[in-house]
């Protein structure tokens, strides 16, 4: 994985200095709150109903031990001993002080780590796929087109102050794990007729209040020049992206009032204008970070034989374990869905238990879902039953991954200043019918629920199968039904079903919903997903209202 | 620091007299001071020799007449409104070395990234810290990317 | 209905609650307040010190009021699925 040199640990600590001087004048009142705020929140620090929060930067999610083990210390001192894993691949912690802020700041400086650009109408932390490097279906790792993407973009005179924030998620594969539809900027590698690698290249993906899939703006952008091009995108958007109205400031809109090929011709006149500035990073230092990226150290005498004697093993390995390109090696996933947990938290007792298993098992990695699990991306098969039962002892063996109780899910009312509605009992609830029987859920197969405390859309829940978001009805929280939404290559939006529901009614709601999927499934295989896009909503909506 | 005027940041700004703001300077060359056009009039055909651009205005309405330009303002009514920040690349890509001077709601936060992108002069509403504005010039020793000033992204440091 | 007054510390985020002569932790210290409250909000907007203070409705006596909104309910016992973490005066039951 990429390791600072001097240059990047320099401007990480000249960041974290200007962070703590401008928090310095806040303290003595040298500025107002309203000056203030976007000082913060570009340094990923919110206030939030309880306390300040803190997204830390976890980029395209990939961290080691040394860095997991840091995020544990600090829950421990500066928080209240754990973190919440989020869908873009950070972690937040919810109980956070300013006057011990910069204090957090070196702690993290000392292990390549930040909260830089974690918020604010900047480019945000670049997100990407979590089986990078690993997965057998990608044509080159996506990280190191991240980790220049994240150079380029931090700290970035020109574009800091944006209409809204920009989210960019780069993948190398067919398969989609990281919602690239969704997101300002999405990027595929892929190789034109010549064989040479390039992106094609979304725009204008979100989701929030008024959802919208990526268009294409240019099916091959080569490796060479995809940062240019980024640069001519955003600043198209930042001369043109709407900013009268907060709620239509996001790229999509404006791609969307423009209309795709409008945007597009003003993009490729602006990069016309750009290119021959020698805005791209040379080939020397494509080479440089690429090696970053080189396989591990693989045992190549490893095997390919596992023994699946003891039934829970197998039933994990079933579940939530994937192929990996090295023979004799697996991807595992960590499951941050137990029973009756929070969806995306961990303890700092079980943060340490995972980067002592990175170091032990993994080549020192860790990688972070936009499903809010974890993963471990390269474990030995040899390895895989004495690290699923240290998994297990910490309650980190869930074998749930993509299943009903694998929910994706935002914060809510619980913390959060903007929210409707509560989301983490209701995903709670949720899984309480179906979590004592793993066998249940995977004959229901793979269901993707995803829960949202407002229309933002934290939780990803116009992606959802079943999508569910919270709303204030006359002050009471009340809960509206979406389905047909995916964030994968397939990508959907959600719409909504029928009227809104209270707590227990979106509860039972799911229930019915499962109910008929599984008497009107084509065949065991067909997902819900399939037998709702096959059979339209009318039967699901007679299901829950009829 | 590099081509600045040290005077406008070592001593204190003097509070400004009148509704001047005090001018933070970065040029050797003397201040430009008349009339500074609205940009709709300047391209109108009026014989000035300094305009004013708006946020929502083009600034590439302005690559024809350079030449006679000395001074470009960019307003910023509002510190969150960053389209200046493009106005004033796209004059220094196009070539433009007269002053470029930034109005308005200019924040001591700010003004390193305005500087990096090409902006030479500063009338903020409200007087800055000179002690703050150095310590925040001074900050960063490497940048990541191009930009106006010419400074060397790191990777071009890697790579000598 | 009665009203209290909320907000957050500048310098810690702590949740406050104002109980007629200082800031307090638990809502079961706050005094209802009449006109003076708007007054206070002014004061306190303007010295920057407490973030986003403000007054809320709330139901029940003194020493045991209770906010009407959930997200009021939720700021003053904490976060309801984590009742290990609550504040103490209020329970989270009430959420
Ligand atoms: C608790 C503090 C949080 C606040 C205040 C917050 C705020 C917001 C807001 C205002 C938006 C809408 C932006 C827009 O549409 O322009 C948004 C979108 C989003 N947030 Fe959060 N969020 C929070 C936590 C989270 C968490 C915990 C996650 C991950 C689990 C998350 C992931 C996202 C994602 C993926 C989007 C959708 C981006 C898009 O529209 O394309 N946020 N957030
Ligand atoms: S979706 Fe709404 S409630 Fe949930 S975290 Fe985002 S802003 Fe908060």
């Amino acid at each position: 994985m990429y390791r600072y040199d001097q240059y990047d640990q320099a401007i990480v600590d000249a960041r974290v200095a200007e962070f703590k001087e401008q928090v310095g004048r806040r303290l003595r009142n040298e500025i107002t709150e309203d000056q203030f705020k976007p000082l913060r929140l570009m340094n990923g620090l919110y206030l939030q109903l309880h306390a300040y929060m803190l997204r830390v930067a976890i980029p395209y999610g990939t961290l080691s031990g040394t860095q997991m083990r840091m995020l544990a210390h600090i829950a421990r001192k500066y928080d209240r001993d754990y973190g919440h894993f989020t869908t873009r691949q950070n972690i937040q912690y919810n109980w956070i002080k300013l006057e011990q802020f910069s204090d957090l700041l070196d702690d993290l400086s000392k292990v390549e780590m930040h909260a830089f650009q974690t918020s604010g109408n900047c480019i945000r932390n670049i997100s990407s796929d979590q089986f990078a490097g690993a997965a057998a279906d990608e044509l080159a790792d996506p990280r190191p087109y991240a980790e220049l993407l994240r150079q380029w973009s931090t700290l970035h005179p020109e574009f800091s102050f944006l209409p809204r924030k920009f989210k960019i998620a780069v993948i190398a594969s067919d398969t989609d794990r990281a919602a690239i539809q969704l997101h300002d900027i999405g990027l595929q590698l892929r190789k034109n007729d010549a064989g040479d690698l390039g992106f094609r290249v979304y725009v204008g993906g979100g989701m929030g209040r008024t959802p919208i899939i990526g268009k294409i703006v240019r099916d091959f952008i080569p490796v060479g020049q995809f940062l240019s091009y980024s640069e001519g995108i955003l600043r198209v958007y930042n001369r043109y992206g709407r900013r009268d109205n907060i709620y239509k400031a996001r790229i999509k809109i404006l791609v969307t009032e423009l209309g795709i090929e409008e945007f597009t011709r003003q993009v490729e006149a602006e990069w016309a204008q750009l290119e021959p500035l020698g805005l791209d990073a040379p080939q020397a230092e494509y080479d440089r970070i690429i090696a970053q990226f080189s396989d591990p150290e693989y045992d190549l005498t490893a095997t390919d034989t596992l023994d699946l004697s003891d039934p829970d093993f197998a039933m994990w390995v079933a579940q939530n374990v994937h192929a990996h390109k090295q023979p004799g090696y697996a991807i595992a996933t960590i499951s941050l869905k137990p029973k009756r947990g929070i969806p995306g938290d961990a303890s700092s007792a079980q943060i340490d238990v995972i980067a002592d298993l990175a170091e032990k098992y993994a080549h020192d990695e860790i990688r972070v879902t936009h499903s809010q699990n974890l993963v471990l991306a390269h474990v030995r098969k040899a390895d895989l039953y004495a690290l699923w039962q240290a998994l297990d002892a910490a309650d980190l063996a869930t074998p749930n991954l993509d299943l009903v109780t694998d929910i994706i899910v935002c914060p809510g009312m619980d913390y959060c200043t903007l929210a409707n509605a509560r989301s983490i009992p209701i995903a709670q609830n949720i899984a309480a019918k179906f979590e004592n029987n793993v066998a249940e859920q995977r004959d229901i197969g793979e269901l993707k629920i995803k829960v949202s405390g407002c229309i933002n859309g934290c939780g990803h829940h116009h992606a959802g199968h079943i999508g569910i978001l919270g709303v204030d009805k006359k002050g009471e929280e009340a809960y509206q039904l979406l389905l047909g939404g995916s964030g994968a290559e397939d990508a959907s939006l959600a719409k909504i079903l029928g009227p809104g529901l209270d707590e227990n009614g979106i509860v039972a709601a799911v229930d019915k919903l499962i109910a008929f999927y599984r008497t009107a499934r084509s065949a065991p295989e067909e997902r819900f997903l399939d037998t709702y896009r096959r059979l339209g909503p009318a039967p699901f909506k007679e299901a829950v209202y009829g | 620091m590099d081509n600045q005027d040290q005077s406008a940041v070592a001593g204190a700004p003097s509070p400004a007299l009148d509704d001047t703001p005090a001018l933070l300077r970065f040029r050797d060359d003397a201040p430009f001071e008349s009339p500074i056009a609205p940009l709709a009039d300047f391209l109108g055909g009026g014989n000035f020799a300094a305009v004013r651009v708006d946020p929502g205005e083009n600034a590439r309405d302005l690559i024809p007449h350079l030449g006679r330009l000395k001074l470009i303002e960019v307003a910023f009514p509002k510190f969150r409104d960053g389209r200046g920040y493009s106005s004033a690349n796209i004059l220094r890509e196009a070539g433009f070395t007269g002053e470029i001077r930034a109005v308005g709601d200019v924040l001591v936060d700010q003004i390193g990234f305005m500087r990096r992108v090409g902006f030479d002069s500063f009338a903020p509403d409200a007087p800055l810290d000179p002690g703050v504005v150095q310590a925040t010039l001074d900050r960063y020793p490497y940048v990541y990317m191009k930009s106006a000033d010419g400074k060397t992204p790191v990777w071009a440091l890697r790579h000598g | 209905m009665p009203r209290i007054l909320t907000g957050n510390r500048l310098e810690t985020g702590d949740v406050l609650w104002w109980n007629g002569s200082d800031w307090s932790t638990q809502i079961k210290d706050a005094v209802a307040l009449g006109e003076e409250g708007d007054a206070l909000v002014a004061r306190l907007v303007a010295e920057e010190r407490i973030n986003d203070p403000v007054l809320v409705d709330v139901t029940g006596e003194p020493g045991a009021y209770v906010p009407t909104t959930t997200r009021e309910r939720v700021r003053a016992s904490g976060p309801s699925v984590r009742a290990d973490l609550a504040r103490g005066s209020l329970s989270t039951e009430v959420i």
